[in-house]
């Protein structure tokens, strides 16, 4: 192998062969030149975000990763139809979208389960608001409900579930629609590490199972690094594509990949991105004083 | 095991249920306590003297003298020698001791009316209890919906919103004169008033209630395909309910504020006349009785609501009082289980 390409663009044949097959793959989500300006309270224009170009193929695992304040959630947000862009289109599937639907699931930060629903109602409002019946939609429902493991939990109410368990209701929810696409907006950010760990699992393997193309933003960069076939790095001020790069870890994911040398490489490659390296002049230290009183012994 | 001990004073920390009881039991007893000591303990306050013999005096047996005249009285009869007036300590008439007002809660309504077209003192209750049910019912019929109106859509915040924040600055009672012109005498206008009172207070409540719903649970059913119909009726009302019902509860207390200066609009009616004729013919007993009556009849009602507002709304995960739970399976299907005894969350 040549020394001059770096490791986060080495791909094992079968991973190039996975790319080539998802490159052919019909386009899902097409955004094109999106641009979006924010007026501030002091009446500043902000460009949130600025030319953003890039296509999601079927089925792929799209994470857009980037420093706060690059306007990832803003563009989830567009996405979905709840915010408007000021320049530019996004077309889901070629058609241009306007407004919010049930094309496209969302999955939030915080659950939003209605709380007055139990777990099955909860997983049946997307079918009910289709028009689809009672009896339909409960056998749907249960079905996605049994696919995230909460069986046992059908006709219990949001506030009796843990954190970890809300968001499997909200991603059976999200799916019991047939999305053509499911965007998460840092669906596992409130989460406890352990909890966050399981629920990355848990996704990877309903992606597995399902016909389902997901765009997730992260800001958690193993995060992004494990679950995704592409990562899109933006940078902030204004928000713009720094890179959209291939992950060349090999399929099925698991955690001891995390070692991987591709893995290692993929992740720093990322970090740079996100936080250029500073000289080390640069960097600010703390002042060292101590404040401890004499004859303590701390160290 | 280590005690467990929480200071009754920690700072928004809250206390024991038995504690909390206890309290609920002493902030009554308090002040029937301070009411007591100085209904029955001399050295407290009696600022006069009730005649037990009015001996040569002009005061005849069972009138209320205060106490610096009839030392005054006792003085000059000592000085032209005639018989003294003798007496005890005691309050004024219009400060009657805690088993006297017992007793009214009884004879009150057991004594017949002075004349034969007077309401019983059950009449003139339940003539009050009707002016409210009227009032607050059509006042809920238009001003909920206006209050959601209001909360969900711009729009009709901006067209009523400035309008009603200046209406309800106008005190109801205000509007007395008008009302038994436009409505008469009868119960009508006393309905009018305590709408007027409850009414725009309830818009601006209900309105503010409706645009606390969390908006991410507006965005996740736009995500799920929710047309506008139905966010408003699949999430908004069903979101604001026990908020609502809360409201409510609190509106009525307002409701029965209102309800006293609406009765004395006109002619004197419910309540407020039996009130008002006690208090004529000096029986304070029964009057401290009515206005305790109106303390417990709303204190009834509101538990009752907030019972039956635990029940309506189980995903709160507030468990209601065994009695209304009793009564609430005999109206529940059999083969279900009841709303939150589901199995503990584990993972």
């Amino acid at each position: 192998m040549s020394e001059e390409i770096p490791i986060y663009k080495q791909q094992t044949p079968e991973v190039a062969a996975r790319f080539a097959k998802l490159r052919e793959r019909p386009v899902v989500l097409d955004v094109d030149q999106l641009g979006k300006q924010f007026i501030s309270p002091q009446g500043k224009i902000i460009q949130a975000l600025q030319d953003i170009n890039f296509k999601v193929h079927r089925r792929e695992f799209v994470s857009v990763i980037g420093p706060s304040g690059c306007g990832k959630s803003t563009l989830i947000r567009i996405v979905a139809g709840l915010e408007t862009p000021t320049s530019g289109e996004i077309r889901l599937n070629g058609e241009t979208i306007r407004g919010p639907g049930p094309d496209r699931g969302m999955v939030f930060q915080g659950y939003t389960l209605f709380p007055w629903l139990t777990v099955k109602k909860n997983v049946m409002f997307g079918l009910k608001m289709s028009g689809k019946g009672s009896i339909e939609a409960e056998q749907d429902a249960l079905q996605w409900i049994d696919l995230v493991g909460l069986s046992k939990f059908a006709e219990a109410y949001p506030h009796q579930l843990s954190g970890g368990m809300k968001q499997r209701v909200a991603i059976a929810r999200a799916l019991a629609n047939r999305p053509r696409i499911l965007l998460m907006d840092e669906p596992f950010g409130a989460l406890d590490a352990q909890t966050r760990a399981q629920m990355q699992a848990y996704l990877l393997q309903i992606w597995e199972n399902v016909d389902v193309t997901i765009m997730f933003i992260t800001h958690d960069l193993d995060e992004a690094v494990y679950l995704s076939d592409r990562i899109l790095v933006l940078k902030a001020h204004p928000g713009e594509v720094n890179e959209i790069l291939e992950v060349p870890v090999a399929h099925p994911r698991n955690p001891n990949q995390f070692l991987n040398p591709e893995f290692l490489g993929t992740r720093q490659h990322i970090e740079h991105l996100i936080h250029p390296p500073v000289a080390e002049e640069e960097i600010e230290t703390l002042p060292i004083k101590r404040m401890t009183e004499v004859g303590d012994d701390v160290y | 095991m280590p005690k467990k001990h929480t200071s009754w004073f920690a700072v928004r920390k809250e206390l024991p249920p038995r504690v909390g009881k206890l309290l609920a039991l002493f902030s009554f007893l308090l002040p029937i306590l301070i009411w007591s000591l100085v209904s029955y303990v001399p050295i407290f306050w009696h600022p006069g003297v009730i005649i037990s013999d009015g001996g040569d005096s002009i005061y005849d047996t069972g009138d209320y003298v205060e106490k610096e005249v009839f030392a005054e009285t006792n003085a000059e009869l000592t000085e032209s020698g005639e018989v003294l007036a003798k007496g005890r300590p005691s309050n004024p008439i219009y400060l009657p001791a805690p088993h006297k007002v017992v007793t009214a809660f009884y004879r009150a309504f057991t004594t017949p009316p002075r004349r034969s077209d007077q309401p019983w003192l059950h009449e003139s209750l339940w003539m009050s209890i009707k002016v409210i049910f009227y009032a607050f019912t059509l006042s809920s019929l238009f001003g909920i919906p206006l209050g959601i109106l209001c909360g969900t859509f711009d729009f009709f915040k901006r067209l009523h919103e400035p309008f009603i924040e200046f209406f309800r600055y106008l005190p109801a009672p205000t509007f007395g004169a008008l009302a038994i012109a436009v409505l008469g005498i009868e119960q009508a206008p006393k309905i009018a008033i305590v709408f007027i009172g409850t009414f725009f207070q309830q818009v601006l409540v209900i309105s503010s209630t409706t645009a606390k719903l969390d908006l991410s649970l507006l965005e996740a059913a736009q995500t799920l395909g929710a047309s506008r119909f139905q966010l408003l009726t699949r999430v908004i009302i069903p979101g604001i309910l026990p908020d609502l019902h809360r409201d409510q509860r609190i509106l009525l207390g307002w409701a029965w504020t209102y309800l006293i200066v609406a009765e004395a609009v006109g002619s004197i009616t419910g309540i407020t006349w039996f009130i008002e004729q006690q208090g004529k013919y000096r029986i304070y007993d029964n009057v401290f009785a009515a206005i305790v009556m109106i303390g417990i009849l709303g204190l009834i009602c509101d538990w009752f609501l907030l019972e039956i507002g635990k029940l309506m709304f189980p995903w709160k995960g507030e468990r209601a009082n065994p009695l209304f739970r009793g009564i609430a399976t005999l109206f529940r299907d059999n083969n279900r289980l009841p709303p939150g005894e589901t199995p503990e969350p584990s993972e």
